[in-house]
């Protein structure tokens, strides 16, 4: 799909971009639209990839020898980290000068990074398609890929990556330097260099399996379940004070609140992964004890989108980037905090650990988390985009194409997720208790009518997600043309009481 | 937050938040060092490479209520006695093949991975591969040809053909041989190795 698919829709819509007038919009902001506009490509290649291998499950000749799971595992995977971080730097470059109150610094080289970030993520998706494997020798994960999940990229690319995120941190950080620094701020550029200098930590080869996993953990759990909740705690703060007129202090409050408790848990959270690789006993109770916290920030942030949004009477200048920021809040805490809980102590990660719930856990989590701030950041954007236009209730057609999207993804991930756990525990049950994890008895449990209505069911919530997504992409592409009424206005409400 | 009570104030929870990571971090970065000195290759939880000189068992431990890996006799791979560094030489080639397969997006090791084919923590010892005599050649044909040979239990999910060359069979048998040595505490649970030493 590489070139094709990437360059070929991206340049006419780039040029639609240029065409409309974003005159109205700053450079950052511009900028901005076409991380967003990348990232929603790689959102429907990842759909794609995953229905491929969705369907592989059921169907275990197609595309044999052509794109097999690995390949479409790898692609599905990829595309979803590279288009939330998309997302995530589509979002700072919409927020940094308005939270700075200046211009952007270095927006010239911001616009060329960029493209050369895009060029080399094409790049190494037309590899990871065309070449797929190498010889087992290091000029593969050079050139070809590095067969670490999540961060397949070989070497060069994780080298352009770490490159291109310090021009990316030059530009938002110099703009907060020549501009005025807040609570949010100061946050979201501390966390941006623990995210980068984690990336690091999976940047290096060893023959010891163990090692690996220790360091590759580093950077898978430390992200998701530390840096990027953060990050995203930032955007949310960011994102309440617009929508919804929250007051400053409080967001800011809550955010060190969530800092302090997120960190607090998932640093040593960290231990729920070094169960059963090699490392000491003593990983059972830290790892089982600090990510059994974990929830609790999660809890918290439901309380406080809700709290906030209730205390604003839910009027908000923008329906839909509400409704999927508290898509966002409990899609966190259920995928996160819920689905991430029940297989984090030990004596049931035994038999979970590496089946079908992981799975599911996976699915919840990144879209509950990650995918809804994304979508609901751009919508803020679309809407100062098409002019500060209304986005609130009395929508035209009452804005069915929003809704709808909200709930055929939400409702897709939230019974694809169902579908997975109930496969995991028949997995765990007939494999691993049972069955002892052999050869045998992986297909034992693999080849039960539960666990094979589990995958029939995935791939029909699979397709009701898509639905959704063609919806949303729709929606993004019309939401408030043509609208002439004003944003309403919101007003932070009186002084906190109580 | 003004109303002025401690633990609304956002000072009060900014130190809060600083305080807790800087602790926590300091936490695991000393864990971190003791926990990489336990798992380097030749330590008590993560064994030499030459133990793939040895024939390898899992076995109960009574103490710790788990079963362990058990190091055993001389029983050379391929019926040749290797040098640690040898040992470590041909390990290394299988880690890097099944890195440059990307083995890991269809299989998990040591339980990470992917789910859509089983996991190879124990490959060495299942008891697919009958008995210790047949199990290097049995091996061998598999990864050399895991379409003609295919068991797939019914389901017809095959392994596709990765052109892996003689030489990377070998390393990726010695890989998956030295990683079932590896103390796992206890995963995976009530795993039955093939029978070991009798015919
Ligand atoms: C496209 C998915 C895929 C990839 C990639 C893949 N495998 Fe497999 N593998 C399978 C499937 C499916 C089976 C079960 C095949 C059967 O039963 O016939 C299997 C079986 C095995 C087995 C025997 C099962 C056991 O428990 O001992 C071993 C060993 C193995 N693979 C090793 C590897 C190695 C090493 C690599 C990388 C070089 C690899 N596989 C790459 C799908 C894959
Ligand atoms: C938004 C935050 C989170 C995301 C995106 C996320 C995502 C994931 C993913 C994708 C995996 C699978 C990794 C792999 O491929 O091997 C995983 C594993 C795991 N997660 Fe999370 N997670 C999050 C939060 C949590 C929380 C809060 C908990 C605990 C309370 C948790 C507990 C676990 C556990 C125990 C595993 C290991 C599963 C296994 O043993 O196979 N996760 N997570
Ligand atoms: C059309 C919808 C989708 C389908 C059919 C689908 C299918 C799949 C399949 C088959 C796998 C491999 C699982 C395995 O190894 O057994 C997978 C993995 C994964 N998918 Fe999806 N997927 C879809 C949408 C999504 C979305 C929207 C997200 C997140 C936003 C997502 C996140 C993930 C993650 C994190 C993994 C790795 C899980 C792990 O290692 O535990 N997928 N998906
Ligand atoms: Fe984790």
């Amino acid at each position: 799909m590489a070139e094709a698919a990437i360059a070929n829709p991206v340049r006419p819509a780039l040029d639609a971009i240029a065409a409309r007038d974003t005159s109205s919009l700053s450079a950052g902001q511009r900028l901005a639209l076409k991380y967003f506009l990348v990232a929603m490509v790689l959102f429907v290649a990842q759909m794609l990839f995953g229905l491929l291998a969705g369907l592989q499950f059921l169907y275990p000749e197609f595309l044999y020898g052509v794109l097999d799971f690995n390949v479409n595992r790898m692609v599905h995977i990829n595309a979803m980290i590279v288009w939330m971080l998309y997302g995530f730097i589509g979002s700072i470059y919409w927020l940094v000068e308005d939270e700075a109150g200046v211009e952007l610094v270095g927006a010239k080289l911001a616009n060329i990074n960029f493209w050369v970030l895009t060029s080399a993520v094409a790049v190494v998706v037309v590899v990871y398609l065309v070449v797929q494997v190498g010889p087992g020798n290091k000029m593969s994960i050079w050139f070809i890929n590095e067969g670490r999940e999540y961060i397949e990229a070989p070497r060069w690319a994780d080298i352009g990556i770490v490159v291109c995120m310090g021009v990316f941190f030059y530009t938002v950080a110099g703009t907060f330097m020549k501009g005025r620094w807040s609570g949010i701020s100061g946050t979201l550029v501390l966390d941006l260099i623990a995210l980068a200098g984690l990336y690091l930590a999976g940047m290096f080869y060893t023959t010891n399996l163990s090692v690996d996993q220790y360091w590759w953990w580093w950077v898978v759990h430390l992200w998701v379940e530390a840096t990027w909740e953060v990050l995203v705690g930032c955007i949310m703060a960011w994102g309440l004070m617009k929508t919804l007129g929250a007051r400053r202090e409080i967001v800011t409050t809550w955010l060190y609140i969530e800092v302090a408790m997120m960190f607090g848990a998932g640093i040593l959270g960290l231990g729920h992964h070094y169960f059963w690789i090699g490392t000491p006993e003593y990983w059972l109770g830290i790892g089982g004890f600090f990510s059994a916290l974990e929830p609790i920030p999660l809890v918290a942030m439901v309380v406080h989108a809700v709290y906030d949004a209730g205390r604003h009477s839910f009027q908000s200048r923008n329906h839909p980037a509400l409704a999927w920021l508290i898509a966002h809040a409990f899609g966190n805490f259920l995928g996160a905090g819920v689905w991430g809980f029940i297989h984090t102590l030990p004596q049931i990660n035994l038999y979970t650990h590496g089946t079908q719930w992981t799975t599911s856990h996976g699915h919840l989590a990144f879209f509950g988390a990650y995918a809804t701030i994304v979508i609901a950041f751009i919508y803020i954007a679309l809407q100062r985009w098409r002019g500060d236009v209304w986005m609130s209730g009395d929508l035209p057609d009452r804005g069915w194409k929003w809704k709808w999207s909200l709930a055929l993804l939400n409702v897709g991930m939230l019974g694809m997720t169902i579908a997975l756990l109930i496969a995991g525990y028949e997995q765990s049950f007939i494999e691993r208790a049972i069955g002892g994890s052999t050869w045998a008895a992986y297909f034992e449990g693999q080849t039960q009518p539960w666990f094979v209505q589990g995958m029939q069911w995935r791939m029909v919530f699979g397709v009701v997600m898509t639905l959704g997504m063609v919806l949303l992409l729709w929606d993004f592409l019309t939401i408030g043309r043509g609208e002439t009424r004003p944003a309403k206005e919101v007003h932070a409400p009186g002084p906190h009481v109580g | 937050m003004s109303d002025g009570v401690w633990w609304a104030s956002q000072d009060f929870w900014r130190k809060c938040a600083i305080f807790v990571t800087a602790g926590m971090f300091l936490v695991l970065i000393l864990l971190t060092f003791h926990s990489l000195a336990a798992i380097t290759a030749g330590q008590d939880r993560v064994p030499a490479y030459s133990v793939i000189n040895h024939r390898i068992d899992y076995v109960f431990d009574e103490e710790r209520n788990m079963k362990v890996p058990v190091i055993g006799e001389e029983a050379p791979l391929f019926g040749e006695v290797l040098s640690e560094e040898e040992a470590r030489a041909l390990v290394d080639l299988g880690k890097l093949t099944v890195q440059a397969k990307n083995c890991m997006n269809c299989h998990t090791l040591l339980g990470n991975g992917a789910y859509y084919a089983p996991d190879l923590t124990k490959a060495w010892l299942d008891p697919g591969w009958g008995n210790e005599q047949a199990r290097e050649l049995l091996m061998t044909m598999f990864l050399k040809d895991p379409k003609t040979n295919a068991r797939t239990y019914g389901t017809n999910r095959r392994m596709p053909d990765l052109g892996v060359t003689d030489e990377e069979v070998r390393g990726i048998i010695a890989f998956l041989k030295w990683m079932s040595a590896v103390d796992t505490n206890g995963f995976p649970q009530g795993f039955e190795p093939l029978p070991q030493g009798g015919a």
